[in-house]
């Protein structure tokens, strides 16, 4: 085997998650209460475009969620060396981009370097001129004459590969009328960029490449799991203590009830990010103190992702737990709790079977609307720098590196569009989906916002 | 209500004791004084004499709660504890790891970070209020999807976007103001137009929706309707009583706020490079000074308090049928 899968701390939680959810889905399959409002979001114009989007997301985030190292060439007479480095499976379908590496600074489908630089002409002289681009182009002789008919050839083609895709995906389902006009266009409009992208993107930097020279477009397409991670990683340890503390608070009352409000609003006093901010100061110094224990960089840098996660999910449980509390109080009081109570059902089974599943659609709407919100937060911490490690690949650090080159001239200008545009369109997306999904659950609020 | 308001003081100290605890805890049992100065110290090869030298330059070579080598009551009184987190509740904040007096820096920070909090949040609140009730009258039409769908997508942007473009387009490429800065006395609007502004255009996506969403579920209500059948116009409608009814719920996000505004905008203010708590704060995080970190957290949580008193009397102020006891 010329490769050993890496399991990451990470990728487990992402696995274990899916695991979680699948088993969800496949319980509830035949659950009218659940089915309903998926049905009605996915019938939905936006519900279902969105939902596609998303998924072409979670699709990038997941392959780049499959890690190994690979093999180095075997030595006679040792046992099998790994490389230090670990590599995903999106890496290995991109490596054309992410091997694409050219010294510095180059705009989109550039063919030659930002910079110019001092080159040795063919007759022996000086010349101070913008080099050519190792990669980018590099297949043009001359890139003056070439360029275009090139790059229309080449994306004419790719349009034409995604629209044939598009075709032979969407037939099938037109005929049997199980798609609508807003998921069919979504669809062409993602095949579309898509096969322009795999046209042109192993020729041309199409997003540019950063400071050292790396593809925009790589980064761009790496950060996302990054971004992924922050929202779910987060839910998964914001829902156990607003569940457990918010339904607890709520009907027990009394002393717990007073213990919990305590804990939530002396948690709640403290400005967010300064109570991120202090956190993760402490998990930064911790990591630094033990590097016995982290055997890659990746490791290193997944570790401080997840206690991101964590700090993160330990400050912002308060906001759902006083929600759930809330209706809890309202939902003892009616009779079917009454009724349960008096047949002498125990509290525990009142708790999960009667209280628990009324609250759900409350748990759902929270979860997915914050999501968005999340991902947004990456970039701001990475800003204020408590957010992931600096060698990861996010938004916030592709922000952040490309931030102070608008001062440069000509301006440094296509990181940043990337990073934004990259977020922009899976925020709104995950808005568009929240509000969905929010009108389906909770029939009241539709119209409303 | 003066009872009223002193309870609510006196429940204020065991969550000002939970944060002290809390930050307590991180600062100085997970992360040792012995961590702070070796990252202080900065080089790898730092040696115990340079540790225990630092620590007590600093005042932090005590006991955390209990000093067993002095007497009577300076055993408990002469700690950590004590001189470094109880301290905090007298408002003494002692000096910063770089030696320098933090209650003297947070006097004259506030002003700088005031200047930038109150325009935007006065103006903040008229112009997201007025769009939404601007969108509530139109509501149905066409003006209002367009509307909710401009604030889904203004909503969805990154703040740091509105930051990073509002200084490329104002300041580089129009002139109109300088990139960053700041200069005291009444020059300084010169420098204060364009966070504030860029700060209101980041905020007005969420505001408005929200406001939207308020106004929308108070317009179904039977007293609307009565109020339209005496004839009243729509807009009178919208102002006095939608917008009068509405008030409870725009006060339990808006009023708490109030206090906090003292402690300025992180991003906005290092960003803008204003002189003031925000960009305060966000220096010392970077350079982990966690002394100013501890008495800021300490002072967030007593303004969010402060706040939430606030919030209880304005709700008396606006509905009658409220009564503090």
């Amino acid at each position: 085997m010329s490769f050993k899968p890496v399991l990451l701390w990470s990728d487990a939680l992402i696995l274990l998650l899916l695991a979680v959810v699948a088993a969800g889905v496949w319980l509830l399959r035949h659950n009218e209460t659940f089915r309903a409002p998926l049905r009605q979001v996915l019938a939905s114009r936006m519900g279902s475009a969105t939902a596609l989007i998303l998924a072409v997301y979670v699709g990038i985030g997941l392959l780049d969620s499959l890690h190994y190292v690979e093999r180095l060439p075997d030595e006679p007479g040792k046992a099998a060396q790994y490389s230090g480095e670990v590599k995903s499976a999106l890496d290995k379908l991109l490596s054309p981009l992410r091997e694409n590496v050219e010294k510095t600074y180059s705009a989109p489908f550039a063919t030659h370097l930002y910079a110019k630089e001092t080159m040795t002409g063919p007759d022996g002289r000086e010349v101070r001129d913008y080099p050519r681009l190792k990669h980018g182009g590099a297949h043009l002789a001359d890139p003056d004459q070439e360029f275009w008919p090139d790059v229309l050839k080449r994306g004419g083609l790719g349009v034409l590969g995604g629209m044939v895709c598009w075709t032979l995906l969407i037939l099938p389902l037109w005929q049997r009328g199980r798609t609508h006009s807003a998921l069919a266009w979504t669809l062409l409009c993602i095949l579309v960029v898509t096969g322009l992208l795999v046209a042109l993107a192993p020729h041309y930097h199409v997003l540019g490449t950063d400071k050292v020279g790396q593809d925009v477009l790589y980064l761009s397409l790496k950060s996302v799991r990054t971004g992924l991670l922050i929202g779910t990683l987060t839910t998964l340890v914001v829902l156990p203590l607003a569940i457990g503390l918010g339904i607890a608070a709520g009907y027990f009352g009394g002393r717990v009830d007073d213990v919990i409000q305590y804990l939530y609003t002396t948690l709640n006093s403290i400005p967010g990010v300064l109570l991120i901010a202090a956190a993760v100061l402490v998990v930064q110094v911790q990591i630094e103190a033990h590097p016995e224990l982290f055997d890659t960089a990746a490791a290193r840098a997944d570790m401080r992702l997840l206690a991101l996660c964590g700090i993160l999910g330990l400050t912002g449980w308060t906001g759902l737990a006083r929600l759930l509390r809330a209706e809890t109080l309202k939902l003892r009081e009616l009779e079917f709790v009454q009724a349960a109570r008096a047949f002498g059902v125990s509290r525990m089974r009142i708790l999960a079977r009667h209280l628990l599943p009324n609250v759900m659609h409350l748990v759902l709407i929270t979860v997915v609307i914050d999501f968005s919100g999340l991902v947004l937060a990456e970039a701001v911490l990475s800003y204020v720098g408590v957010g992931v490690d600096p060698a990861m690949i996010s938004f916030g650090n592709m922000i952040n590196g490309a931030r102070l080159e608008l001062a440069r001239e000509p301006v440094v200008w296509w990181q940043l569009v990337a990073a934004f545009l990259f977020m922009f369109v899976l925020v709104l997306a995950a808005n568009l989906f929240a509000d969905q999904v929010r009108d389906a659950l909770d029939p009241k609020a539709r119209g409303r916002a | 209500m003066l009872n009223y308001i002193v309870r609510r003081l006196l429940y204020a100290i065991p969550i000002l004791l939970g944060v002290n605890l809390l930050t307590f805890a991180l600062f100085f049992m997970v992360n040792t004084p012995d961590d702070m100065a070796r990252i202080h110290l900065g080089a790898k090869h730092v040696t115990e004499e340079a540790i225990q030298g630092w620590k007590r330059e600093h005042g932090y070579d005590k006991p955390l709660f209990f000093n067993a080598g002095v007497e009577g009551a300076a055993k408990v009184g002469d700690t950590l504890f004590v001189e470094k987190s109880l301290k905090l509740f007298v408002l003494d904040f002692g000096p910063a790891d770089d030696g320098r007096d933090i209650a003297r820096e947070i006097k004259t920070r506030m002003w700088p970070s005031l200047a930038i909090a109150l325009p935007t949040f006065l103006v903040g609140l008229l112009a997201y209020i007025s769009f939404a009730l601007l969108l509530v009258f139109f509501r149905g039409t066409r003006l209002d999807t367009a509307g909710v769908i401009l604030c889904v997508a203004l909503m969805s942007i990154s703040g740091l976007f509105y930051v990073i473009a509002g200084q490329y387009v104002m300041g580089k490429l129009w002139h109109w103001f300088p990139i960053s800065g700041y200069q005291p006395g009444l020059d300084a609007w010169k420098f204060l137009l364009m966070p504030v502004l860029v700060s209101l255009v980041a905020g007005i996506g969420d505001s408005a929706r929200f406001y939207r969403a308020l106004f929308i579920e108070e317009i179904g209500k039977d007293y609307v309707r009565t109020a339209r059948a005496k004839g009243l116009s729509e807009l009178r409608v919208l102002f006095r009583h939608v917008l009068g009814n509405a008030m409870i719920p725009i006060l339990t996000g808006v009023v708490v706020v109030i206090p906090r505004l003292f402690l300025g905008s992180l991003i906005i203010e290092s960003f803008f490079g204003i002189p003031g708590l925000g960009s305060y704060t966000i220096d010392a995080i970077q350079a982990q000074d966690f002394a100013i970190v501890r008495s800021m957290v300490f002072l967030g949580s007593l303004l969010y308090i402060a706040g939430l008193v606030l919030t209880d009397i304005s709700y008396t102020l606006v509905d009658p049928r409220v009564r503090l006891e």
